[in-house]
């Protein structure tokens, strides 16, 4: 937890639940597990504002509780979560990759759980259907069943997982996770369950439900009142109480390397075989797990079969493309076997080769981050030490074509900034200068973390001055959001074109000016931390990938 | 001699500088005696951002989620301090969030039992049966006041409806506000007992005293 995440998570916390929740939330990311009643005494809040961030924070998973230390008599303790709360940031492209695969519906769905932490499978639907409902015309409404379709299908694939049992605490009873056998029940120190763990952890559970998402309307109260009883009792006899369900992150991860993957493919060989990488993902996406070292091994024919309809390419090419695969220095694709007309597989997370491709796309950024900091000839330089991995300070003058001078003092930048480190190797044992090597040379797995770390202050800085800003004009904004209001209310009313122009001008010229530019601003601000995290994201799962080797 | 050498030329090292690349008469930048500036100038102009159809997309969706997020219960704030003077109208109003209760209902079975509040007792719809409250002895009264509470909120409903502007979320927390099922009792000051939705004794000691109006028997 390094001082620039607990920064940013204490940032956004503060903006999707408050102050209470991110002052109890940054304590708990700094200080480690404490129980309740250290929290409250350490942060000055009132018991019931901790009990009630602590819900929050549960509810939403960045927070988990376990007996304590000294056993299970000890009070509850509670730990949070950084990553869970940096994962905020990704919302809205969790959505929109919803929306891309399973249309409007799905992405609701998706919306819904993210922002209430868990719910149940029959509220979802309900909230959803609703929601569809009111965006449609009159007259037409949603049926529960499409609801529940897309429900399914987001389980299906694995997007949607069941949140995992609550461990029992304290307690000499057997645990209630059946995937942790033999763990010995006075043990204060068994891990809370993973949903993985669970063995239905992708199940539907079996309710039916029937009936038509409704339409908010203030003027029909007495329908409202029936509908609102027929709610309640629907929800009395559905039978799910008890399973909540979850997004499952590390899906939607997955989902957005594959998508790395292939448009690494199209950018680097063509369109065809970027289709074809991509059929080989989707076929495998349910069978391997995230952690496997290569897909389960595809022949040639089941792949020519799954192969879209609309790219029809005979046999012959589709193996001539696949050993083109094969072939690439990358090795995106790798042959297993001949059977079946050849066995080939996508290597996910081996050695080296899963990393070179998360190296390659890593070392993009920091190839622009180089340019964009220092110019494109550094990037050059850093490029090229990338490559040849060490180089003396001539040789990198030499290879790089810049003067000495120049070269020098590009080098010393690097230096400085620790995108670029030295490297002695002493000729003699008693390490004299004179006689010494010093190569210039990158190493990767530090340079990722650094580079992460100004992301997240990055982004950090991005939300501050957003806050800045806001502040700064925030009587302008309250006026027009009254405004606004006041010109809904007119038109729903039935109001006069003069009123409403009346009422326009209470805007001043430059008033509005002013309130342009500052939505401006704000898109700027919020479309940049959309893209910051879109880097965030690549070199999270660069370091990951290292760490589990 | 200390001193020596230092001032006049560069100074002695341990290693040889021609090795690092500062070749014999090569001049060093000036050293600096303040802090970097706050706002250096950039030598190069960053990469302009991208646009399209997508990012315009993740962008509304950002903002919407950002205010969506400021409506629902999951928004902890803190209670309004207590005004000077008690009045009678604050048994009648409280639509301010208080600190001993919780505005949702979470599902208690998943929390350890430390965390339980009060959940809050929403002014809504209540339901009309309520066989459960068997110690209340004046029944009419409690109708009437039924319906004189419901109508008021129908009044602030469609009040609040009508200014504000199309935001999915609110009719959302709208709807899911009338669907609860609720009671109140802590605002029937004319009986003698006080029923707690959720009694395991531990408000026994009395350690939500803080806001509490009425006093405890």
């Amino acid at each position: 937890m390094t001082a620039q995440e607990v920064r940013l998570c204490g940032l956004l916390l503060q903006e999707h639940f408050g102050e209470v929740v991110e002052r109890i939330g940054t304590h708990l990311l700094r200080g480690g597990a404490q129980n309740l009643r250290t929290i409250a005494n350490e942060t000055n809040t009132p018991l019931d504002l901790v009990k009630k961030s602590l819900c929050v924070l549960v509810q939403h998973g960045a927070c988990e509780f376990g007996s304590g230390r000294r056993g299970p008599g000890s009070p509850v303790e509670y730990r949070a979560s950084c990553e869970r709360v940096l994962r905020v940031l990704r919302y809205p492209r969790y959505i929109y990759t919803a929306k891309t695969l399973y249309g409007d519906t799905g992405e609701l769905i998706v919306e819904e759980v993210l922002q209430r932490g868990h719910m149940t499978m029959s509220n979802t639907v309900k909230t959803v259907a609703d929601r569809l409902t009111h965006n449609m015309e009159e007259g037409r409404s949603m049926e529960y069943s499409e609801v529940v379709s897309a429900f399914s299908k987001l389980v299906e694939t694995h997007f949607l997982q069941r949140c995992p049992p609550v461990a029992e605490m304290g307690t000499a009873a057997t645990s209630t996770n059946p995937a942790t056998p033999g763990t010995p029940a006075a043990s204060a120190s068994t891990a809370p369950p993973t949903a993985e763990s669970n063995p239905d952890c992708y199940k539907l559970p079996h309710v039916t439900l029937i009936g038509r998402g409704k339409r908010r309307r203030s003027s029909d109260d007495s329908e409202e009142q029936r509908g609102g009883k027929k709610a309640k009792m629907d929800s009395e006899s559905c039978g799910d109480e008890g399973i909540y369900w979850q997004v499952n992150f590390e899906r939607f991860h997955q989902h957005f390397r594959d998508q790395a993957i292939i448009s690494a493919v199209a950018s680097k060989l063509d369109q065809t075989s970027s289709e074809i990488v991509r059929t080989m993902l989707r076929m495998s996406e349910v069978t391997t797990t995230q952690t496997a070292a290569y897909t389960q091994p595809l022949s040639a024919n089941e792949i020519f079969r799954s192969l879209p309809p609309n790219y029809s390419i005979s046999r012959p090419i589709l193996d001539q493309y696949l050993s083109l695969l094969v072939d690439d220095p990358m090795e995106f694709v790798g042959k297993s076997g001949d059977s079946g007309g050849g066995m080939y597989v996508i290597s996910k997370e081996p050695w080296p080769t899963w990393r070179e491709l998360h190296w390659s796309l890593w070392y993009r950024r920091g190839w622009c981050v180089c340019q964009s900091w220092f110019g494109s000839r550094s990037a050059r330089i850093f490029r090229l030490l990338l490559r040849k991995r060490h180089l003396e300070q001539k040789q990198v003058e030499d290879f790089a074509m810049i003067p000495a001078k120049e070269a020098k003092d590009m080098l010393y930048t690097l230096l400085s900034e620790n995108l670029v480190q030295l490297q002695e190797i002493p000729k003699t044992p008693d390490h004299a200068p004179s006689r010494t090597f010093y190569l210039y040379t990158v190493n990767q797995l530090p340079t990722a973390r650094l580079l992460l770390q100004h992301c997240y202050k990055t982004v950090a800085n991005l939300i501050e001055r957003r806050l800045f800003e806001t502040k700064e004009n925030k009587r302008l904004l309250e006026k027009s959001q009254r405004i606004e209001a006041i010109l809904a209310s007119l038109q729903a009313s039935g109001a006069e074109p003069e009123q409403l122009t009346e009422v326009e001008e209470m805007i001043t010229a430059p008033e509005r000016q002013q309130l342009e530019a500052l939505r401006h601003h704000i898109n700027k601000l919020d479309s940049t931390e959309n893209q910051v995290d879109e880097t965030v994201f690549l070199l999270e799962s660069y370091i990951f990938s290292t760490k589990t080797k | 001699m200390a001193g020596r050498g230092r001032g006049r030329g560069r100074g002695q090292m341990t290693f040889n500088l021609e090795d690092v690349g500062i070749g014999r008469g090569d001049s060093l930048p000036p050293t600096t005696f303040k802090p970097s500036p706050l706002f250096p100038p950039m030598p190069v102009q960053p990469v302009p951002l991208q646009t399209g159809e997508e990012v315009e997309y993740m962008l509304a969706l950002k903002q919407e989620l950002r205010a969506a997020t400021k409506t629902l219960p999951f928004y902890i704030r803190r209670a309004a301090p207590k005004r000077d003077v008690d009045r009678y109208s604050d048994k009648y109003q409280s639509g301010e969030p208080k600190d001993s209760t919780i505005e949702w209902s979470p599902d208690w079975s998943r929390l350890p039992k430390e965390l339980c509040i009060k959940v809050r007792e929403n002014r809504g719809k209540r339901p009309t049966p309520q066989v459960k409250r068997t110690k209340k002895p004046l029944v009419g009264k409690e109708e009437i006041l039924i319906k004189l509470e419901t109508l008021e909120k129908k009044e602030e409903a469609v009040n609040s409806e009508e200014e504000q502007d199309e935001e999915k979320k609110k009719t959302n927390e709208e709807e899911e506000q009338a669907d609860e099922e609720d009671y109140e009792e802590d605002f029937e000051e004319d009986t003698d007992y006080i029923m707690s939705y959720f009694d395991n004794g531990e408000e026994f000691g009395g350690d939500s005293d803080d806001n509490m109006d009425e006093a405890t028997y």
